[in-house]
This record gives structure tokens, C-alpha cells and sequence, in this order.
């Protein structure tokens, strides 16, 4: 499938113009900036990136992965911010609480890091009930404490009624990775294979549904989870089999869904990724909303799973070790890293064709993290 | 699940195309007129399981990739007046107009939303009992029931707060016009599934009775596709030319005569009505018939209603007719991309160059483009 791609100009025409740097082109921000898919990417490297540019920011991770002190007292720490502007605020599985606590700490655990401290900011619309507060702080507080984290700082601010939707939270967290571990969505290699930890599109689909706009009722829960300890067992797994240096990408698909995430390391990695339809897990219900909805649950966010790109002669062993976890159950390996057609996601389908899985474009679901 | 994955194995798929490369005996252009069957076609990759010698041409049955700039910008121009709510289905969105699209008109100021029905743009003018709810209709026979339904709802509970924009088009005229096309060479037709199940198999009588090619309805799984591929293959090799119905399940020949009665008493034909790319074509439009005409946006605001030339660089027109493919456009992939779409053709995911871009860039390309340099 490889040989032709090469020999087609068009096909080069096309693909030179898909990857140029991104510019922006836009007058104003659309909801489309904020969807996770290429126009915030667009957004991020024309605008955030032109003006705030650093080695750090450029890595374009999750986090951001640096070292302080000298000697013996070292330590190399992970840096991340997320903000949470879910509506509604309250979902089955979950509530913007829940989700700014595991949001965060995901993205730290992502890098290998322990997660240690969070800070959480609030914007809230004047109004807002005392007792749903009370409700979101109390599950932030469960959340942290599952996920080893304590919120050590914070910061209120109440706009006046139309000033912002109700509420929104930023969370920012900071984490030690205390392994030699090098995590990045840059080092998929050739014959690497792709891991899924679990069915894909249950928090997009959720909260879709619990907007009570369409009217459809199911037994959908969010996934929201905190997924540090996963990727703890991940590593020592990896580093029992071979070292832990065999786990090279980690992430959570959260908006874009899996196929952004995908894409994103396909091109940081400047490999193709192929990956089987029937091989992805996906729950009966979301399965049949998404073909309600005419929604693709490779696109539909995840708020409890992770990818990852791990070394072939470990990813048996992780998938066990994965399964043994309660946020694991459905692991499994869904496709694998070849060399050509580079900066691609192709799929194979359940039907026995082969289709591009592109990032997203344009706005799917707006507000659902 | 039920009732969907059976019309999706893989190894039903592959004996059908088995037959199909069998059966197939000189080159062969196919033209599937409906959106949904181009969308199915490129998310099951069914072209990779089409012998070398039958060709996909896909048609212009994509609504929203036929909806012409100057219908955009009169879309636009009744978001931006004040008070107004204008509703539509998330696929209009990004269609560009002459200058700007309704995404951009809603960042800029203009309440535009997204709904899922009809029905939703209703509920939404109950609520809003102070502001004027418009709902840009859009669509062939398939949607138009369910706009004349919630026309009649407003009408019955006295919404005078709720029009609709309507831009309802009609099959028929559309092949007619193609059939019409000196240009255009093709062997027969994949008919439209889901227009069929409300105006039947009989309306397709005229393709074979006067231009002597096949038609048959199609349903939208991947394997009722190949399964009407198969159907149209065996007429031709039989030297036949018919209306077949692949898609029993849902459709007959006479259609939804409910459905037809209510479209004849919301809607009355247009004059003429303006397709991207294929121009104005006779009676292909509905506009809400004179009864109805109260809740008309067309005549409740003022709207611009001026005809814009499709964009030179853009060779849409010649894509939905399948004269071109659409990675012979000079712009395709290039300047012409999902995320800044020249042609309508490229916005929507039933666009045949969205299509090619999102799904077939793969293989598709590269193997004809190599073929044909």
C-alpha cells in the first residue's frame, strides 16, 4: 500500500500543503478554535506559539517536562494547566469537579510523573447555587484523594450574571517523574504497536446526551478518571519486561478523540499509524448514539482512557497488566506503527477497505471538558 | 449491533465483490446521487473492493454542497438582523458564502445555533417568545416532512415567532438536468435511498423508459452498496435497463403517500431554483406554498436574494456532474481543504471532495493519479 504514495505527485502536492506550517488565517476566534481539532492547532502555532515561543512551550506536549536543582537534590518535575468549562456541570459519571481534578492529574501522568499538587482557579457567574458548589467541591476532594494529589493553592473570581456560564474551573498541577523514563508523543518507532486502555467516546457521548437536547435516554456514564496509576503499573510492567523505556507515547484522547490524538503523533513522530476498526473498543450504547447522532466515536472525547505507543516485545505484557487495573479492563492493542506514508492515521475497516482517519475539522461538540 | 453490523461483514463483502469483478466484463461509471451513499462509500473504503474497471462518480445529492453562495449570504444576512435566532443543522455551519460563513457571523455577534430538527427551532421559539426563530431548511424529499410537519405544528399552535428558510430541493429535476448533460457518461445510477422511501421507485421510471440506463435504489450499509453495484452490473452485462429496489426494507414504488400529502400542502414548486455548480434548474425547488406563506423568512425579512458566480478557482460543478474528479481541480488539497473550503463540495463529509480528502487520499489518489499522468 506504501509503493504508489511515493511515485504520485498529486498526492505530494497534497500532502506538502496539509503539513505546512500553520498559519492563521482568521479574523476572529470561532467555536472551531476551541474543538480540539485543526483549527485549534492552527490557533496554538500561529498565535500561541508565535508570540510565547520557548523550547519548552515548542515540544507542544501536555505538559511541560523540566529539571530544577543541581546534584543530588535534582529532580525533574512536570507542569501542566487545563481549563473546565463542561456544561452540564453535573454528568452521570462525573461533574466539572471530578473532571478538573483527573484532567490535570492525566496530563501529568501522561509524562510518567507522580502527580503531587494541583492549584485550582474558579470564574463563577453571579447566582451560582452555594449547595451545587458545595456538591463539585467535595467530589474535587474525592478525586484528589484517589489520585494522591492535594489542591494546595487557589483562586475565586464571581462575574456579574452573562459574565461566564455558570462555572468554570482552571486547574494547574505539578508532578515528579522519578523514573528515567523519556515520554513524548515524538518517539513512536517503526514496528512499535498502539495500545488502548479502554472503550472509547463514553464522556463525549455522555454529556451530549445528559444536555437533554436530543432527547435519547441510555445508561451512558462519563469515563472521567484519574489514570496516574495505570500509567504507574504501565512503566514497572514495561520495566519488569524489558525497561520502562519501552513505553514511548502516552495520552489521553480527550477532545479530538482517539483519531487527533493519533494524528498528533503520527506527524510529531513522522510515522504512519495504522490501526484496525475492529479492533477498537466501543460500548453498545455509544456505538448506537454515535449512529443516531452521525457522530464518529473515534472523534468523541475521553476523559478515563489513555493511548499509548509502546516498544512490540512489551505490549502483550502491559495489556494484561493493563487489564488487571480497574481503569484497564478493555485494554488492548488496536494497530501498530509503520514507516510510509509519514504523518498519517490509516485504518483499516471493519469491511475490509482502508480509509485516512484525518483530524478533526471544524467544531463537533462544543463545551464538553 | 442489531440490525446495523449485519449489514456490515466483511465477508459477505468480500464474496459480493468477488461477484462483481466476475460479472464485470468491459469499464463501467457508476453514479450514486446521494450524499449518504458517497459517505458510506468512502468510510468502508468499498472503491477498494470495486474491480479496477468500474468507476464511483458521485453525484450531486449532497444538500448542503449544492446550496449555492447567494442562499448562504441571504442565510447570513437574516442571522445579523436584530432579535433574530437563526437555527440550523451543524453541517451549515461552514459553508462559505460569498464573504463569511454562518460560524463566522456567530462569532461575530449573530445568535446562531445548532439544532438537531425542525422541531428544536420550534421549541426554541416557544421559549423565546420575544425573539424571531429562523430555521434554515435544507435538504431533498428526505428532510422536507419533517420541516412541513413542524410548519404545520407552528401553524396549529399559532408560533408566529418561527419561519423557516427554505431551501428544499427535489430530485427529479436535478437528474433530469444531468441526464440532459451533453457531457456526461455514465452507465447507470445507485437511486437515492432515503429521498425514496417518502416518493417511491416510480419517479425513476423515466431514466431507463427515456435515457435507456439502470437505476436502482440503494440503501446506505456498505453492503446494500455492493449489493446495488452487483444489481446494476447484471443489467447492463443482461443488456436491461430498469428501476430495481435493493432497498425493500424501506422503500416501494408508490413512497410514503403521508409524507407526500403533507409536502403538496406545505410546499409548492419554484420556478426555477439555483444549484452550486449545475445552475438554475426548472421546478427543483420548494418554497412553502401560499397557505403557509406566513411563516416564509422569505417574505417575512428582507433579504438580499442576489446571485454570486461560484468562485472561478473552483470547479464543483464539473465534480458533481462527474465530468471531473474532484482531484483534477486545479485547487483540490491545495488551497481547497476541509478547514478552508473554496467549494461546497469540500465543507460538507457527503462532499465528494471532502470525501476524497478525508477518506481516499490514501489510495485512491495516488493509484489513478499514477495511472492517469
Amino acid at each position: 500500500m506504501t509503493g504508489e504514495f511515493t511515485s504520485s505527485p498529486l498526492f505530494e502536492r497534497v500532502e506538502r500543503a496539509r503539513r505546512r506550517k500553520r498559519k492563521l488565517r482568521d479574523e476572529q476566534i470561532t467555536l472551531a478554535h476551541g474543538s480540539g481539532g485543526r483549527a485549534m492547532h492552527e490557533l496554538i502555532e500561529g498565535l500561541f506559539l508565535e508570540q510565547l515561543r520557548n523550547p519548552l512551550l515548542e515540544a507542544l506536549e501536555d505538559q511541560a517536562v523540566f529539571e530544577v536543582g543541581s546534584g543530588e537534590g535534582r529532580a525533574r518535575l512536570a507542569f501542566t494547566t487545563d481549563s473546565y468549562v463542561v456544561t452540564p456541570v453535573f454528568f452521570p459519571g462525573g461533574d466539572i469537579g471530578r473532571l478538573a481534578v483527573c484532567g490535570t492529574v492525566n496530563d501529568l501522568a501522561m509524562s510518567g510523573a507522580r502527580p503531587l499538587y494541583l492549584s485550582s482557579a474558579f470564574i463563577i457567574e453571579e447566582g451560582f447555587p452555594v449547595e451545587e458548589l458545595r456538591r463539585i467541591l467535595a467530589s474535587m476532594r474525592a478525586a484528589a484523594e484517589e489520585a494522591g494529589v492535594l489542591v494546595v493553592t487557589g483562586d475565586t473570581k464571581v462575574v456579574q450574571k452573562g459574565g461566564a456560564d455558570r462555572l468554570f474551573i482552571n486547574t494547574a498541577g505539578i508532578g515528579v517523574i522519578e523514573s528515567p523514563v523519556q515520554i513524548s508523543a515524538a518517539r513512536a518507532r517503526v514496528g512499535d504497536k498502539v495500545l488502548l486502555s479502554g472503550t472509547v467516546g463514553d464522556h463525549g457521548t455522555t454529556i451530549l446526551i445528559a444536555r437533554g437536547e436530543l432527547e435519547l435516554e441510555t445508561d451512558i456514564r462519563s469515563d472521567t478518571a484519574p489514570l496516574h496509576s495505570l500509567v504507574r503499573e504501565m512503566l514497572e510492567e514495561a520495566a519488569r519486561a524489558a525497561d520502562a523505556g519501552a513505553v514511548h507515547c502516552l495520552r489521553d484522547p480527550t477532545r479530538g478523540g482517539v483519531a487527533t490524538t493519533l494524528n498528533e503523533i503520527a506527524l510529531a513522530s513522522e510515522v504512519c499509524i495504522e490501526i484496525r476498526e475492529d479492533l477498537i473498543p466501543v460500548r453498545e450504547e455509544v456505538h448506537g448514539a454515535c449512529e443516531i447522532l452521525g457522530l464518529d466515536p473515534l472523534y468523541v472525547a475521553n476523559e478515563g482512557k489513555l493511548v499509548a505507543v509502546v516498544a512490540a516485545e512489551v505490549a502483550d505484557a502491559l495489556v494484561a497488566r493493563m487489564r488487571g487495573h480497574a481503569y484497564g479492563l478493555d485494554a488492548c492493542v488496536v494497530g501498530e506503527v509503520k514507516a510510509e506514508p509519514q504523518g498519517i492515521v490509516a485504518m483499516r475497516t471493519g469491511f475490509g477497505g482502508t480509509r485516512i482517519v484525518d483530524m478533526l475539522v471544524g467544531e463537533q461538540l462544543p463545551r464538553i471538558c | 449491533m442489531k440490525f446495523i453490523d449485519e449489514y456490515r461483514q466483511g465477508d459477505i463483502a468480500e464474496r459480493l465483490a468477488a461477484e462483481i469483478a466476475h460479472a464485470t466484463t468491459r469499464p463501467l461509471k457508476f453514479m450514486e446521487v446521494c450524499g449518504g451513499h458517497t459517505h458510506t462509500i468512502f468510510k468502508y473504503g468499498i472503491e477498494d473492493l470495486l474491480p479496477e474497471n468500474i468507476t464511483m462518480i458521485h453525484g450531486p445529492g449532497c444538500p448542503v454542497c449544492v446550496i449555492p453562495l447567494g442562499r448562504v449570504d441571504d442565510a447570513i444576512s437574516i442571522a445579523r438582523q436584530p432579535g433574530v435566532i437563526f437555527t440550523t443543522f451543524g453541517d451549515a455551519m461552514r459553508v462559505p458564502g460569498s464573504k463569511t460563513s454562518l460560524l463566522d457571523a456567530k462569532a461575530s455577534g449573530a445568535d446562531v445555533r445548532m439544532v438537531y430538527s425542525p422541531l428544536d427551532a420550534l421549541k426554541l421559539a416557544k421559549k423565546n417568545p420575544g425573539r424571531s426563530v429562523v430555521f434554515l431548511a435544507l435538504g431533498f424529499e428526505t428532510t422536507a416532512p419533517s420541516t412541513a410537519l413542524t410548519v404545520m405544528q407552528a401553524e396549529k399552535e399559532g408560533v408566529e415567532n418561527f419561519s423557516v428558510f427554505c431551501n428544499h430541493i427535489t430530485i427529479v429535476p436535478a437528474l433530469k438536468a444531468l441526464l440532459d448533460s451533453p457531457d456526461l457518461q455514465l452507465d447507470g445510477f445507485l437511486g437515492p435511498g432515503h429521498v425514496s422511501t417518502v416518493i417511491g421507485t416510480r419517479p425513476y421510471e423515466f431514466v431507463p423508459a427515456e435515457y435507456g440506463k439502470p437505476v436502482v435504489v440503494a440503501g446506505f450499509e456498505p453492503l446494500d452498496i455492493l449489493q446495488s453495484v452487483y444489481m446494476l452490473v447484471r443489467q447492463v452485462v443482461e443488456g436491461r435497463a430498469q428501476v430495481e429496489n435493493q432497498y425493500g426494507r424501506c422503500v416501494n414504488r408508490d413512497g410514503n403517500r403521508k409524507a407526500l400529502e403533507v409536502l403538496f400542502d406545505v410546499f409548492e414548486p419554484r420556478d426555477f431554483f439555483e444549484w452550486r455548480g449545475l445552475g438554475s434548474i426548472a421546478h427543483s425547488g420548494m418554497k412553502l406554498s401560499r397557505k403557509y406563506a406566513r411563516f416564509d423568512a422569505e417574505l417575512k425579512f428582507d433579504v438580499p436574494g442576489l446571485r454570486v458566480a461560484d468562485p472561478k478557482a473552483c470547479q464543483c460543478g464539473e465534480i458533481l456532474k462527474g465530468v471531473k474528479r474532484p482531484w483534477e481541480c486545479k485547487v483540490f488539497g491545495t488551497a481547497c481543504t476541509p478547514e478552508t473550503p473554496i467549494g461546497s463540495c469540500m465543507v460538507s463529509s457527503e462532499g465528494a471532495c471532502a470525501a476524497y480528502y478525508n477518506f481516499g487520499r490514501l489510495s485512491k489518489i495516488a493509484e489513478r493519479s499514477a495511472a492517469g499522468s
